[in-house]
């Protein structure tokens, strides 16, 4: 299992290196002169120099290169132009809103998805399974940015049933005291039921966006591989033992079917990232990816190449953990390699 | 031909939905080839009498802050978001196909560099990448079209190379290669005629990502500016407007593009029905 992990890990290096080359080349074509901007607009042109060559920005793209990943190595992602805060800082503060926006919608998807999937691959043709198509194809055809508007229209508007989509946190509450930074968590460490209940009313509509537009291909898949599955000759052996239903989709078929279904969500969650930021924008949520869209419309090029790798090294990561989870799901895997 | 046609008959006659979604595509066609002919009210007119008013006889979609009635703005949005999905569906297929086949057909360094360059993009969340490239280039129309080509480019590579790797050794190949055709021709008259259905049926699913891609980015306020109508950017400008209850600014502009990406996913599945059968699911 080690030798699987630590092989997969160097499999994931070159990615790394693609990644941070190409974070590094977006950045440097940004328009505009980061030194001008941040001179300001009464600077002189020695003043703008100056600023350059204190950037860097007079030296060769290859110097600058080599440089930028001098500054990786020590955690250093530079200074944001318009909050004057460094980099990692602000994404260190924002990751964990994010993070926790992302998981929950997640959640939501698997939660609503794969029973939606089993119940339509063991009933094919019936109501459930036809209902099972039309949502999936609904989920991916719904803009994730309209979604939200429109749930915040129901529920806040129509029924008032969700607070006002302003960030994570009720204005008249305070944040827990910081262990995780997932407030869900945080409050509950510090007790504070009414601060939990508070940031789940917050998180519950802009995680319900995020779960249903990641639905359709974990409900897709979920609903193939359990088809494939029960039709194969080992649920037919069960059966015929007399297990009953439940154990044989359960116990023999869910196992096994979850298999592909776990390498989709490598695809699912780069739908979910980039989605996250759209998302973020609706319900003002003060994550990472609200800090790029303003970076981005200011020409702020810091936070926007820490945004890009930042998404793309836990990207990367997802992506490990994914496989590794399949090997401890299926010791075939373990075996091959 | 004629077999095809009639196969594709009997597909879209089993499959109502099919034939729904080819209906679809000839509105939208109409609509982003004539839209700005057809509509009654100039898009961009403002008339701050009728500001933020319901949808009614003489603004069918209600009007937005400025007075500007939605309903032609619906219409003649179409044009753009469809040419922006169009040629970047286009820029993709041409070169994310012809590297595809090389790599498939070649094989060799030339399969190991294509093959890296598409690993790289599918290290990024693709919409994340496409926020980065517009931000690097410049913030315009054509800079949106590049990125969602970009962002693209893995899935036809995929395909292209995969299926022209399994023509390499076929025996019509070996046939023009033994009758002294090169290298170049085979890929061109062999190869190529061969790849090309699947690669359509590709264009067409990925018609619908193009479009929600363009219209996301339009969204955090990249490419389109106001106050050009444009699907995504007119729902952004909407989005306020509806913790207050004036839910037309953004529900007609987002069912545009909701019906627009419905209407190519399944035409792109329809299509994979007539081309591929054995893929349907």
């Amino acid at each position: 299992m080690l030798s699987m992990i630590v092989r997969r890990l160097i499999v994931a290096v070159p990615s790394l290196i693609g990644v941070v080359i190409v974070t590094f080349l977006l950045t440097r074509a940004l328009p505009g002169d980061p030194a001008a901007y941040f001179a300001g607009p009464a600077a002189t042109k020695e003043a703008i120099e100056q600023i350059r060559v204190r950037l860097g920005l007079d030296k060769s793209l290859a110097q600058q290169f080599v440089l930028y990943v001098g500054d990786l190595a020590r955690g250093d992602l530079g200074v944001s132009l318009t909050t004057g805060q460094t980099v990692v800082t602000e994404i260190e503060n924002r990751l964990p809103a994010s993070a926790e926006l992302t998981l929950l919608g997640l959640v939501v998807s698997m939660a609503i998805a794969i029973p939606l999937g089993i119940l339509a691959a063991t009933r094919p043709g019936s109501i459930v399974d036809h209902a099972c198509r039309v949502i999936a194809t609904a989920g991916v055809s719904l803009p994730v940015f309209f979604t939200g508007l429109i749930l915040v229209y129901v529920f806040y508007y129509l029924l008032g049933w969700a607070p006002a989509p302003l960030g994570r946190l009720n204005v008249f509450f305070s944040a827990p005291p910081q262990v995780t930074g997932f407030y869900l968590i945080d409050s509950l460490i510090a007790g504070d039921g009414g601060v939990f209940i508070a940031s789940l009313s917050q998180l519950f509509l802009p995680a319900l966006t995020l779960g249903i537009f990641s639905l359709a291909p974990i409900a897709r898949m979920t609903r193939a591989s359990m088809l494939a599955v029960l039709s194969s000759d080992f649920v037919r052996t069960a059966r015929a033992s007399g297990l009953s239903p439940m154990t044989v989709i359960v116990t023999y078929a869910f196992r096994n079917a979850m298999l592909p279904v776990i390498t989709t969500l490598g695809m699912v969650f780069s739908f979910l990232l980039g989605a996250n930021v759209l998302v973020e924008k609706v319900f003002a949520w003060p994550g990472i990816g609200s800090y790029a869209v303003e970076a981005l419309i200011a020409s702020d090029f810091a936070p926007v190449q820490g945004f890009v790798l930042t998404m793309a090294v836990l990207y990367v990561a997802l992506n490990l953990l994914i496989d590794v989870l399949y090997g401890l799901i299926d010791p075939r895997v373990r075996l091959e390699s | 031909m004629i077999a095809m046609l009639r196969h594709a008959r009997y597909v879209v006659g089993e499959n109502p939905v099919t034939g729904l979604a080819v209906g679809l595509f000839v509105l939208i066609v109409v609509a982003a080839v004539f839209g700005p002919a057809l509509v009654p009210i100039d898009p961009l007119a403002s008339d701050t009498v009728a500001a933020l008013k319901p949808p009614s006889a003489a603004h069918w979609f209600g009007t937005d802050q400025l007075g500007r009635d939605i309903f032609s703005r619906v219409v003649v949005a179409t044009r753009l978001d469809f040419t922006i999905a169009v040629a970047s569906v286009v820029l993709v297929f041409a070169v994310g196909g012809f590297a595809g086949i090389a790599a498939g057909f070649f094989g060799g360094w030339l399969d190991r560099v294509v093959g890296r360059i598409a690993d790289t993009i599918m290290a990024f969340p693709l919409f994340v990448l496409a926020m980065g490239i517009v931000a690097a280039l410049g913030n315009t129309v054509t800079n949106i079209v590049i990125a969602t080509a970009i962002v693209n480019f893995p899935l036809y590579v995929r395909v292209a190379r995969a299926e022209a790797n399994v023509r390499r050794d076929a025996g019509f190949v070996e046939a023009a290669r033994l009758s002294g055709n090169g290298d170049l021709r085979i890929v061109g008259c062999q190869v190529l005629p061969n790849v090309f259905p699947i690669m359509v049926v590709q264009m067409s699913l990925t018609m619908g990502y193009a479009i929600l891609n363009a219209a996301g980015l339009s969204f955090i306020g990249l490419g389109v500016r106001p106050p050009t109508p444009e699907w995504g950017i007119m729902v952004a400008e909407g989005s306020g407007f509806m913790v207050s209850g004036e839910w037309w600014i953004a529900f007609f502009p987002g069912a545009a593009l909701m019906i627009a990406v419905f209407c190519f996913n399944l035409l792109g599945d329809g299509l994979r029905d007539i081309v591929d059968p054995r893929r349907r699911t």
